[in-house]
Protein backbone atom coordinates (compact mmCIF):
# COMPACT_ATOMS: atom_id res chain seq x y z
CA UNK A 1 0.00 0.00 0.00
CA UNK A 2 2.67 2.17 0.95
CA UNK A 3 4.26 2.42 -2.81
CA UNK A 4 1.10 4.57 -4.00
CA UNK A 5 2.54 6.80 -1.46
CA UNK A 6 5.96 7.72 -2.74
CA UNK A 7 4.84 7.23 -6.21
CA UNK A 8 1.86 9.69 -6.34
CA UNK A 9 3.99 12.84 -6.40
CA UNK A 10 6.25 11.82 -8.97
CA UNK A 11 2.96 10.28 -11.53
CA UNK A 12 1.57 13.92 -10.54
CA UNK A 13 4.75 15.47 -11.99
CA UNK A 14 4.91 13.26 -15.32
CA UNK A 15 1.33 12.99 -15.68
CA UNK A 16 -0.67 16.53 -14.71
CA UNK A 17 0.12 17.55 -18.61
CA UNK A 18 -1.56 15.31 -20.02
CA UNK A 19 -4.69 16.07 -18.46
CA UNK A 20 -4.70 18.99 -20.48
CA UNK A 21 -3.87 16.90 -23.39
CA UNK A 22 -6.90 14.74 -22.88
CA UNK A 23 -9.27 17.61 -22.33
CA UNK A 24 -8.35 19.12 -25.72
CA UNK A 25 -8.60 16.28 -27.17
CA UNK A 26 -12.22 15.49 -25.93
CA UNK A 27 -13.33 19.37 -27.13
CA UNK A 28 -11.80 18.29 -30.75
CA UNK A 29 -13.90 15.02 -31.03
CA UNK A 30 -16.60 16.81 -29.97
CA UNK A 31 -16.19 19.54 -32.67
CA UNK A 32 -15.56 16.84 -34.87
CA UNK A 33 -12.27 17.76 -35.27
CA UNK A 34 -8.47 15.58 -35.11
CA UNK A 35 -7.56 17.67 -32.39
CA UNK A 36 -3.66 18.32 -31.45
CA UNK A 37 -1.90 15.31 -30.10
CA UNK A 38 -2.82 14.48 -26.48
CA UNK A 39 0.70 14.99 -26.08
CA UNK A 40 1.12 18.46 -27.41
CA UNK A 41 1.28 19.95 -23.23
CA UNK A 42 4.78 18.54 -23.38
CA UNK A 43 5.72 19.71 -26.76
CA UNK A 44 5.08 23.32 -25.24
CA UNK A 45 6.32 22.88 -22.25
CA UNK A 46 9.57 21.70 -24.02
CA UNK A 47 9.62 24.78 -26.43
CA UNK A 48 8.76 27.57 -23.94
CA UNK A 49 11.92 25.99 -21.82
CA UNK A 50 14.09 26.44 -24.70
CA UNK A 51 13.23 30.08 -25.06
CA UNK A 52 14.79 32.86 -23.36
CA UNK A 53 13.12 35.39 -21.08
CA UNK A 54 12.30 39.06 -21.66
CA UNK A 55 11.27 41.01 -18.69
CA UNK A 56 9.70 44.82 -18.67
CA UNK A 57 11.82 47.64 -17.23
CA UNK A 58 8.68 48.05 -14.95
CA UNK A 59 8.51 44.86 -12.99
CA UNK A 60 10.68 43.93 -10.38
CA UNK A 61 12.08 40.70 -8.36
CA UNK A 62 8.31 40.03 -7.51
CA UNK A 63 7.26 39.36 -11.43
CA UNK A 64 10.43 37.08 -11.42
CA UNK A 65 9.99 34.74 -8.63
CA UNK A 66 6.16 34.62 -8.70
CA UNK A 67 6.09 31.45 -11.46
CA UNK A 68 8.37 29.67 -8.96
CA UNK A 69 6.95 30.66 -5.92
CA UNK A 70 3.83 29.41 -7.51
CA UNK A 71 4.63 25.97 -9.04
CA UNK A 72 6.86 25.63 -5.59
CA UNK A 73 3.31 25.59 -3.49
CA UNK A 74 1.30 23.02 -5.94
CA UNK A 75 4.42 20.96 -5.77
CA UNK A 76 4.46 20.82 -2.00
CA UNK A 77 0.40 20.32 -2.11
CA UNK A 78 0.85 17.14 -4.44
CA UNK A 79 2.82 15.74 -1.37
CA UNK A 80 -0.10 16.85 1.11
CA UNK A 81 -2.85 14.88 -1.27
CA UNK A 82 -3.53 11.29 -1.09
CA UNK A 83 -3.92 9.12 -4.29
CA UNK A 84 -4.58 5.78 -5.15
CA UNK A 85 -5.54 4.20 -1.68
CA UNK A 86 -2.93 5.09 0.53
CA UNK A 87 -2.03 7.82 2.51
CA UNK A 88 0.17 10.54 0.91
CA UNK A 89 3.38 11.85 2.37
CA UNK A 90 2.49 14.63 4.48
CA UNK A 91 -0.40 13.49 6.56
CA UNK A 92 -1.53 14.87 9.95
CA UNK A 93 -4.79 16.26 10.90
CA UNK A 94 -6.39 19.59 9.34
CA UNK A 95 -3.82 19.31 6.12
CA UNK A 96 -6.94 20.24 4.07
CA UNK A 97 -6.10 23.76 5.01
CA UNK A 98 -2.89 23.30 4.17
CA UNK A 99 -3.29 22.14 0.62
CA UNK A 100 -6.48 24.76 0.72
CA UNK A 101 -3.19 27.19 1.59
CA UNK A 102 -0.51 26.37 -0.75
CA UNK A 103 -3.38 26.78 -3.70
CA UNK A 104 -4.30 30.27 -2.23
CA UNK A 105 -0.27 30.81 -2.00
CA UNK A 106 0.15 29.80 -5.43
CA UNK A 107 -3.00 31.86 -6.95
CA UNK A 108 -1.42 35.25 -4.55
CA UNK A 109 2.09 34.98 -6.54
CA UNK A 110 0.33 35.41 -10.05
CA UNK A 111 -2.03 37.70 -8.60
CA UNK A 112 1.30 40.15 -7.71
CA UNK A 113 2.89 39.26 -10.51
CA UNK A 114 0.29 40.65 -12.31
CA UNK A 115 0.27 44.13 -10.66
CA UNK A 116 3.69 44.08 -10.72
CA UNK A 117 3.60 44.65 -14.52
CA UNK A 118 1.14 47.77 -13.89
CA UNK A 119 -1.07 46.49 -16.91
CA UNK A 120 -4.14 48.17 -16.43
CA UNK A 121 -5.68 44.55 -18.28
CA UNK A 122 -3.49 42.51 -15.69
CA UNK A 123 -4.97 44.62 -13.02
CA UNK A 124 -8.14 43.85 -14.10
CA UNK A 125 -7.74 40.02 -14.34
CA UNK A 126 -6.22 40.29 -10.89
CA UNK A 127 -8.70 41.54 -9.25
CA UNK A 128 -11.25 39.10 -11.20
CA UNK A 129 -8.81 36.01 -10.21
CA UNK A 130 -8.99 37.23 -6.19
CA UNK A 131 -13.13 38.00 -6.97
CA UNK A 132 -13.91 34.34 -7.58
CA UNK A 133 -11.39 32.74 -5.51
CA UNK A 134 -12.56 34.71 -2.72
CA UNK A 135 -16.57 32.88 -3.35
CA UNK A 136 -14.52 29.50 -4.88
CA UNK A 137 -12.40 29.07 -1.24
CA UNK A 138 -15.66 28.90 0.94
CA UNK A 139 -16.71 26.40 -1.20
CA UNK A 140 -13.96 23.96 -1.02
CA UNK A 141 -13.32 24.88 2.71
CA UNK A 142 -16.86 24.00 3.15
CA UNK A 143 -16.79 20.78 1.21
CA UNK A 144 -13.66 19.43 2.60
CA UNK A 145 -14.66 20.01 6.47
CA UNK A 146 -17.93 17.81 5.57
CA UNK A 147 -16.21 15.51 3.88
CA UNK A 148 -14.21 15.29 6.84
CA UNK A 149 -16.82 15.32 9.42
CA UNK A 150 -18.34 11.93 7.12
CA UNK A 151 -15.14 10.25 7.26
CA UNK A 152 -14.45 10.93 11.02
CA UNK A 153 -10.80 13.02 10.53
CA UNK A 154 -9.87 16.20 9.35
CA UNK A 155 -6.77 14.97 7.20
CA UNK A 156 -7.01 14.15 3.37
CA UNK A 157 -5.88 10.84 3.60
CA UNK A 158 -8.17 9.75 6.57
CA UNK A 159 -10.77 11.06 4.10
CA UNK A 160 -9.52 9.22 1.35
CA UNK A 161 -9.50 5.87 3.80
CA UNK A 162 -12.67 6.45 4.85
CA UNK A 163 -14.47 6.74 1.11
CA UNK A 164 -16.23 3.50 0.44
CA UNK A 165 -19.54 2.06 -1.06
CA UNK A 166 -20.26 1.65 2.25
CA UNK A 167 -19.71 5.29 3.57
CA UNK A 168 -22.00 6.98 0.10
CA UNK A 169 -25.24 4.43 1.22
CA UNK A 170 -23.88 5.59 4.83
CA UNK A 171 -23.63 9.30 4.66
CA UNK A 172 -26.80 9.89 2.01
CA UNK A 173 -27.20 13.02 -0.02
CA UNK A 174 -24.31 14.18 1.52
CA UNK A 175 -21.56 13.00 -0.50
CA UNK A 176 -22.88 13.77 -3.84
CA UNK A 177 -23.92 17.11 -2.66
CA UNK A 178 -20.11 17.41 -1.83
CA UNK A 179 -19.22 16.23 -5.49
CA UNK A 180 -21.06 18.50 -7.01
CA UNK A 181 -19.58 21.79 -4.85
CA UNK A 182 -15.88 20.41 -5.68
CA UNK A 183 -17.00 19.92 -9.80
CA UNK A 184 -17.75 23.38 -9.60
CA UNK A 185 -14.62 24.56 -7.70
CA UNK A 186 -12.37 22.68 -9.52
CA UNK A 187 -14.15 24.32 -12.87
CA UNK A 188 -13.90 27.86 -11.38
CA UNK A 189 -10.10 27.42 -10.08
CA UNK A 190 -8.48 25.82 -13.23
CA UNK A 191 -10.12 28.70 -14.98
CA UNK A 192 -12.44 26.17 -16.76
CA UNK A 193 -14.91 26.99 -19.54
CA UNK A 194 -18.86 27.82 -17.40
CA UNK A 195 -16.10 30.59 -15.46
CA UNK A 196 -13.34 30.98 -17.87
CA UNK A 197 -12.27 30.26 -21.18
CA UNK A 198 -9.21 29.11 -21.22
CA UNK A 199 -8.71 29.11 -25.25
CA UNK A 200 -9.86 32.91 -24.98
CA UNK A 201 -7.41 35.96 -25.96
CA UNK A 202 -10.07 39.14 -25.05
CA UNK A 203 -9.52 41.12 -22.27
CA UNK A 204 -12.78 41.40 -21.39
CA UNK A 205 -13.94 38.32 -20.62
CA UNK A 206 -10.84 36.53 -19.57
CA UNK A 207 -9.67 35.71 -15.94
CA UNK A 208 -6.49 33.79 -15.31
CA UNK A 209 -5.13 34.14 -18.80
CA UNK A 210 -5.13 37.88 -18.69
CA UNK A 211 -2.69 37.84 -15.64
CA UNK A 212 -0.20 35.95 -17.06
CA UNK A 213 0.21 37.85 -20.61
CA UNK A 214 3.53 39.49 -19.76
CA UNK A 215 5.40 35.97 -18.54
CA UNK A 216 7.30 34.94 -21.47
CA UNK A 217 9.71 31.70 -22.36
CA UNK A 218 10.67 29.64 -19.21
CA UNK A 219 8.59 31.88 -16.76
CA UNK A 220 5.28 31.33 -18.86
CA UNK A 221 6.41 26.97 -18.85
CA UNK A 222 6.77 27.46 -15.25
CA UNK A 223 3.15 28.71 -15.13
CA UNK A 224 1.43 25.90 -17.33
CA UNK A 225 3.05 23.20 -15.30
CA UNK A 226 1.91 24.88 -12.28
CA UNK A 227 -1.35 25.00 -14.15
CA UNK A 228 -1.73 21.83 -14.81
CA UNK A 229 -0.35 20.71 -11.67
CA UNK A 230 -3.03 22.25 -10.04
CA UNK A 231 -5.52 20.57 -12.15
CA UNK A 232 -4.27 17.39 -10.92
CA UNK A 233 -3.90 18.08 -6.96
CA UNK A 234 -7.96 19.28 -6.94
CA UNK A 235 -8.76 16.42 -9.62
CA UNK A 236 -7.30 13.91 -7.19
CA UNK A 237 -9.52 15.51 -4.43
CA UNK A 238 -12.63 15.05 -6.42
CA UNK A 239 -11.36 11.82 -7.81
CA UNK A 240 -10.54 10.46 -3.98
CA UNK A 241 -14.12 11.64 -2.80
CA UNK A 242 -16.02 10.41 -5.95
CA UNK A 243 -14.48 7.19 -6.62
CA UNK A 244 -15.50 5.51 -3.23
CA UNK A 245 -14.12 1.82 -4.83
CA UNK A 246 -11.04 -0.49 -3.32
CA UNK A 247 -10.02 -3.55 -4.42
CA UNK A 248 -7.00 -3.95 -1.49
CA UNK A 249 -4.58 -4.91 -3.94
CA UNK A 250 -2.22 -1.46 -3.81
CA UNK A 251 -2.15 -1.67 -8.06
CA UNK A 252 -5.60 -2.35 -9.01
CA UNK A 253 -5.97 0.87 -6.73
CA UNK A 254 -3.58 3.12 -8.34
CA UNK A 255 -5.27 2.01 -11.68
CA UNK A 256 -8.65 2.54 -10.25
CA UNK A 257 -7.55 6.31 -9.54
CA UNK A 258 -5.71 6.95 -12.58
CA UNK A 259 -8.21 5.80 -14.51
CA UNK A 260 -11.01 8.20 -12.32
CA UNK A 261 -8.21 10.92 -13.52
CA UNK A 262 -8.80 10.08 -17.28
CA UNK A 263 -12.65 10.74 -16.80
CA UNK A 264 -12.62 13.54 -15.03
CA UNK A 265 -10.25 14.93 -17.75
CA UNK A 266 -12.80 13.69 -20.37
CA UNK A 267 -15.87 14.73 -17.83
CA UNK A 268 -14.61 18.43 -18.50
CA UNK A 269 -14.25 18.16 -21.65
CA UNK A 270 -17.65 17.31 -22.12
CA UNK A 271 -18.96 20.27 -19.79
CA UNK A 272 -16.75 22.59 -21.90
CA UNK A 273 -18.16 21.08 -25.65
CA UNK A 274 -21.40 21.50 -24.09
CA UNK A 275 -21.69 24.16 -22.19
CA UNK A 276 -21.51 28.04 -23.32
CA UNK A 277 -19.58 30.51 -21.04
CA UNK A 278 -21.44 32.32 -17.92
CA UNK A 279 -21.84 35.48 -18.25
CA UNK A 280 -19.03 37.56 -15.94
CA UNK A 281 -21.74 38.79 -13.48
CA UNK A 282 -23.42 34.82 -13.06
CA UNK A 283 -20.20 33.17 -11.79
CA UNK A 284 -20.67 34.67 -8.66
CA UNK A 285 -24.17 33.13 -8.07
CA UNK A 286 -22.63 29.37 -9.80
CA UNK A 287 -19.89 29.91 -6.87
CA UNK A 288 -22.11 30.95 -3.98
CA UNK A 289 -24.85 28.32 -5.51
CA UNK A 290 -21.80 25.77 -4.88
CA UNK A 291 -20.70 27.36 -2.19
CA UNK A 292 -24.45 26.50 -0.04
CA UNK A 293 -24.77 23.13 -1.73
CA UNK A 294 -21.62 22.45 0.43
CA UNK A 295 -22.93 24.34 3.49
CA UNK A 296 -26.20 21.89 3.44
CA UNK A 297 -23.51 18.65 2.96
CA UNK A 298 -21.99 19.83 6.23
CA UNK A 299 -25.37 20.47 7.89
CA UNK A 300 -26.13 17.08 6.69
CA UNK A 301 -23.12 15.41 8.14
CA UNK A 302 -23.74 17.39 11.30
CA UNK A 303 -27.24 16.65 12.13
CA UNK B 1 -36.70 4.56 3.98
CA UNK B 2 -35.05 7.19 6.00
CA UNK B 3 -32.82 7.72 3.53
CA UNK B 4 -35.07 8.33 0.59
CA UNK B 5 -37.14 10.78 2.49
CA UNK B 6 -33.97 12.25 3.47
CA UNK B 7 -32.65 12.41 -0.08
CA UNK B 8 -36.33 13.94 -0.98
CA UNK B 9 -36.25 16.56 1.46
CA UNK B 10 -32.70 17.84 -0.02
CA UNK B 11 -33.74 17.65 -3.33
CA UNK B 12 -36.05 19.67 -2.01
CA UNK B 13 -34.09 22.16 -0.66
CA UNK B 14 -32.51 22.53 -3.53
CA UNK B 15 -35.59 23.16 -5.96
CA UNK B 16 -36.42 25.92 -3.14
CA UNK B 17 -32.50 27.21 -3.58
CA UNK B 18 -32.72 26.93 -7.62
CA UNK B 19 -36.32 28.80 -7.27
CA UNK B 20 -34.01 31.52 -5.72
CA UNK B 21 -31.90 31.74 -8.33
CA UNK B 22 -33.46 31.25 -11.44
CA UNK B 23 -33.98 34.89 -13.13
CA UNK B 24 -36.68 33.18 -16.45
CA UNK B 25 -40.21 33.44 -14.91
CA UNK B 26 -40.99 30.14 -17.05
CA UNK B 27 -37.73 28.65 -15.00
CA UNK B 28 -39.33 29.36 -11.78
CA UNK B 29 -42.34 28.02 -12.74
CA UNK B 30 -40.85 24.44 -13.74
CA UNK B 31 -38.71 24.62 -10.36
CA UNK B 32 -42.05 25.06 -8.29
CA UNK B 33 -43.56 22.08 -10.66
CA UNK B 34 -40.43 20.31 -9.54
CA UNK B 35 -41.22 20.85 -6.03
CA UNK B 36 -44.90 20.01 -6.38
CA UNK B 37 -43.72 16.47 -7.83
CA UNK B 38 -41.43 16.11 -5.21
CA UNK B 39 -43.87 16.63 -2.42
CA UNK B 40 -45.67 14.27 -4.01
CA UNK B 41 -43.68 11.76 -2.86
CA UNK B 42 -43.27 13.02 0.83
CA UNK B 43 -47.22 11.52 1.58
CA UNK B 44 -45.35 7.68 0.63
CA UNK B 45 -42.24 7.94 2.41
CA UNK B 46 -43.30 10.00 5.77
CA UNK B 47 -46.67 8.46 6.17
CA UNK B 48 -47.76 5.40 6.83
CA UNK B 49 -47.58 2.79 4.40
CA UNK B 50 -45.68 3.10 0.52
CA UNK B 51 -49.10 1.44 -0.61
CA UNK B 52 -51.28 2.87 1.90
CA UNK B 53 -54.60 4.04 -0.54
CA UNK B 54 -54.99 7.26 1.52
CA UNK B 55 -50.97 8.17 1.06
CA UNK B 56 -51.62 7.22 -2.79
CA UNK B 57 -54.44 9.33 -2.99
CA UNK B 58 -52.72 12.25 -1.69
CA UNK B 59 -49.97 11.62 -3.46
CA UNK B 60 -51.54 11.48 -6.71
CA UNK B 61 -53.78 14.62 -6.16
CA UNK B 62 -50.56 16.59 -4.98
CA UNK B 63 -48.43 15.31 -8.13
CA UNK B 64 -51.34 16.14 -10.26
CA UNK B 65 -52.51 19.29 -9.20
CA UNK B 66 -48.61 21.02 -8.40
CA UNK B 67 -46.54 19.38 -10.90
CA UNK B 68 -49.59 19.81 -13.79
CA UNK B 69 -52.10 21.72 -13.25
CA UNK B 70 -50.58 24.55 -11.28
CA UNK B 71 -47.59 24.64 -14.17
CA UNK B 72 -49.68 24.83 -17.01
CA UNK B 73 -52.21 27.45 -15.65
CA UNK B 74 -49.44 29.97 -14.74
CA UNK B 75 -47.02 29.36 -18.13
CA UNK B 76 -50.68 29.74 -19.59
CA UNK B 77 -51.31 33.05 -17.74
CA UNK B 78 -47.28 33.85 -18.92
CA UNK B 79 -47.78 33.05 -22.79
CA UNK B 80 -50.81 35.06 -22.56
CA UNK B 81 -49.70 38.17 -20.46
CA UNK B 82 -46.73 38.14 -23.23
CA UNK B 83 -44.86 40.21 -20.26
CA UNK B 84 -41.32 40.64 -20.44
CA UNK B 85 -39.85 37.04 -19.22
CA UNK B 86 -37.33 38.13 -16.49
CA UNK B 87 -37.81 38.26 -12.77
CA UNK B 88 -36.27 41.31 -12.16
CA UNK B 89 -35.74 41.16 -7.77
CA UNK B 90 -35.85 43.57 -5.91
CA UNK B 91 -32.73 41.67 -4.22
CA UNK B 92 -30.17 40.29 -6.04
CA UNK B 93 -30.21 36.32 -7.40
CA UNK B 94 -26.33 35.92 -5.11
CA UNK B 95 -27.98 37.67 -2.10
CA UNK B 96 -30.98 35.60 -2.33
CA UNK B 97 -29.46 32.16 -2.63
CA UNK B 98 -27.19 33.41 0.91
CA UNK B 99 -30.32 34.36 2.07
CA UNK B 100 -32.33 30.75 1.04
CA UNK B 101 -29.24 29.09 2.96
CA UNK B 102 -29.41 31.40 6.48
CA UNK B 103 -33.18 30.59 5.93
CA UNK B 104 -32.53 26.34 6.10
CA UNK B 105 -30.01 27.33 9.25
CA UNK B 106 -33.04 29.03 10.63
CA UNK B 107 -35.39 26.12 10.26
CA UNK B 108 -32.52 24.12 11.68
CA UNK B 109 -32.57 26.10 14.86
CA UNK B 110 -36.25 26.53 15.04
CA UNK B 111 -36.78 23.18 14.39
CA UNK B 112 -34.50 21.42 16.91
CA UNK B 113 -36.48 23.63 19.60
CA UNK B 114 -40.08 23.23 18.43
CA UNK B 115 -41.87 20.89 20.82
CA UNK B 116 -43.79 18.24 19.21
CA UNK B 117 -46.56 16.60 19.56
CA UNK B 118 -45.76 13.04 18.00
CA UNK B 119 -42.71 11.64 16.35
CA UNK B 120 -41.34 12.32 13.10
CA UNK B 121 -39.60 9.99 10.38
CA UNK B 122 -36.46 12.22 9.95
CA UNK B 123 -35.03 14.81 12.14
CA UNK B 124 -35.14 16.52 8.80
CA UNK B 125 -38.74 17.28 7.80
CA UNK B 126 -39.75 19.61 10.43
CA UNK B 127 -36.40 22.35 9.47
CA UNK B 128 -37.00 21.66 5.38
CA UNK B 129 -40.87 22.30 6.02
CA UNK B 130 -39.97 25.34 7.88
CA UNK B 131 -37.24 26.68 5.20
CA UNK B 132 -39.82 26.06 2.68
CA UNK B 133 -42.08 28.21 3.86
CA UNK B 134 -40.01 31.09 4.91
CA UNK B 135 -38.75 30.41 1.28
CA UNK B 136 -41.93 31.15 -0.19
CA UNK B 137 -42.02 34.05 2.03
CA UNK B 138 -38.87 35.66 0.37
CA UNK B 139 -40.13 35.00 -3.10
CA UNK B 140 -43.10 36.84 -2.20
CA UNK B 141 -41.47 40.33 -0.79
CA UNK B 142 -38.62 40.13 -2.83
CA UNK B 143 -39.64 39.67 -6.33
CA UNK B 144 -41.87 41.93 -8.16
CA UNK B 145 -43.86 40.25 -11.12
CA UNK B 146 -47.47 38.74 -9.71
CA UNK B 147 -46.80 35.17 -11.08
CA UNK B 148 -43.40 35.72 -9.37
CA UNK B 149 -46.01 36.41 -6.02
CA UNK B 150 -48.03 33.54 -6.38
CA UNK B 151 -45.15 31.09 -6.74
CA UNK B 152 -44.05 32.68 -3.43
CA UNK B 153 -47.65 31.59 -1.99
CA UNK B 154 -47.35 27.93 -3.61
CA UNK B 155 -43.95 27.44 -2.40
CA UNK B 156 -45.52 28.51 1.09
CA UNK B 157 -48.19 26.53 0.85
CA UNK B 158 -45.78 23.55 0.05
CA UNK B 159 -43.76 24.25 3.19
CA UNK B 160 -46.85 23.99 5.29
CA UNK B 161 -48.01 20.55 3.19
CA UNK B 162 -44.51 19.18 4.08
CA UNK B 163 -44.80 20.40 7.90
CA UNK B 164 -48.43 18.57 7.91
CA UNK B 165 -47.39 15.49 6.32
CA UNK B 166 -44.62 14.76 8.69
CA UNK B 167 -46.53 16.29 11.63
CA UNK B 168 -50.07 14.72 11.67
CA UNK B 169 -49.81 11.71 9.07
CA UNK B 170 -53.55 11.00 10.19
CA UNK B 171 -54.92 14.19 9.32
CA UNK B 172 -58.46 13.21 7.44
CA UNK B 173 -58.12 12.93 4.03
CA UNK B 174 -60.70 15.33 3.59
CA UNK B 175 -58.85 18.24 4.86
CA UNK B 176 -55.90 17.56 2.98
CA UNK B 177 -57.72 17.46 -0.52
CA UNK B 178 -59.77 20.89 1.06
CA UNK B 179 -56.46 22.66 1.24
CA UNK B 180 -55.38 21.03 -2.43
CA UNK B 181 -58.98 22.98 -3.87
CA UNK B 182 -58.15 25.74 -1.81
CA UNK B 183 -55.17 26.47 -3.24
CA UNK B 184 -56.16 25.31 -6.68
CA UNK B 185 -59.33 27.95 -6.74
CA UNK B 186 -56.48 30.62 -5.25
CA UNK B 187 -54.04 29.69 -8.42
CA UNK B 188 -57.18 29.73 -10.34
CA UNK B 189 -57.90 33.29 -9.25
CA UNK B 190 -54.72 34.55 -9.17
CA UNK B 191 -54.44 33.76 -13.19
CA UNK B 192 -56.97 35.65 -13.72
CA UNK B 193 -55.87 38.46 -11.79
CA UNK B 194 -52.52 38.61 -13.62
CA UNK B 195 -54.50 38.44 -17.26
CA UNK B 196 -56.58 41.29 -15.41
CA UNK B 197 -53.45 43.23 -14.40
CA UNK B 198 -51.64 43.34 -17.14
CA UNK B 199 -54.62 44.44 -19.56
CA UNK B 200 -54.97 47.40 -17.37
CA UNK B 201 -51.03 48.33 -17.26
CA UNK B 202 -49.66 46.49 -20.19
CA UNK B 203 -47.38 44.90 -17.44
CA UNK B 204 -47.32 42.29 -14.56
CA UNK B 205 -45.58 44.29 -12.06
CA UNK B 206 -47.02 44.85 -9.04
CA UNK B 207 -45.40 48.18 -7.71
CA UNK B 208 -48.06 49.21 -10.39
CA UNK B 209 -50.62 48.52 -8.16
CA UNK B 210 -50.14 50.79 -5.64
CA UNK B 211 -51.31 53.44 -8.30
CA UNK B 212 -54.64 52.15 -7.42
CA UNK B 213 -56.53 55.20 -5.31
CA UNK B 214 -59.62 57.11 -5.45
CA UNK B 215 -57.36 60.59 -6.12
CA UNK B 216 -54.58 61.38 -7.29
CA UNK B 217 -51.91 63.59 -5.62
CA UNK B 218 -51.87 66.90 -7.59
Amino acid sequence: MRTWTWLHPLIALAFAPLLGGLIARTKAVFAGRTGAPVLQPYFDLAKLFRKGAVYSRTTTTVFRAAPTVGLAAIIVATLVVPFGGAPALLAFPGDFLLVVGLLAIGRFATVIAALDTGSSFEGMGASREVQFAALAEPALFLSLAAAGLAAGGSSLSRMQAAASVESWLAAGPALPLIAAALIAVVLAENSRIPVDDPNTHLELTMIHEVMILDHGGPDLGLILYGAALKLWVMGALLVNIVLPFRAGDAWVDGGISLAGMVLLAVAIGTIESSMARLRLTRVPQLLVGAATLAALALVLVLR
Amino acid sequence: MTGWLDTLLVLIVLTNLKLLGTSRLGGCIRVVAAQGVLLGGLPLLAGGGLLAPRALLLAAAGVGLKGIVFPWLLLRALREAKVQREVQPYLGFTASMLIGAGVLGIGLWAGSRLPLPTAVRSSLLVPVALATMLTGLLVVVSRSKAITQVLGYLVFENGIYAFGVGIAPDAPVLVELGILLDVFVAVFVMGIMIFHINREFDDIDTERLSELRDWRPE
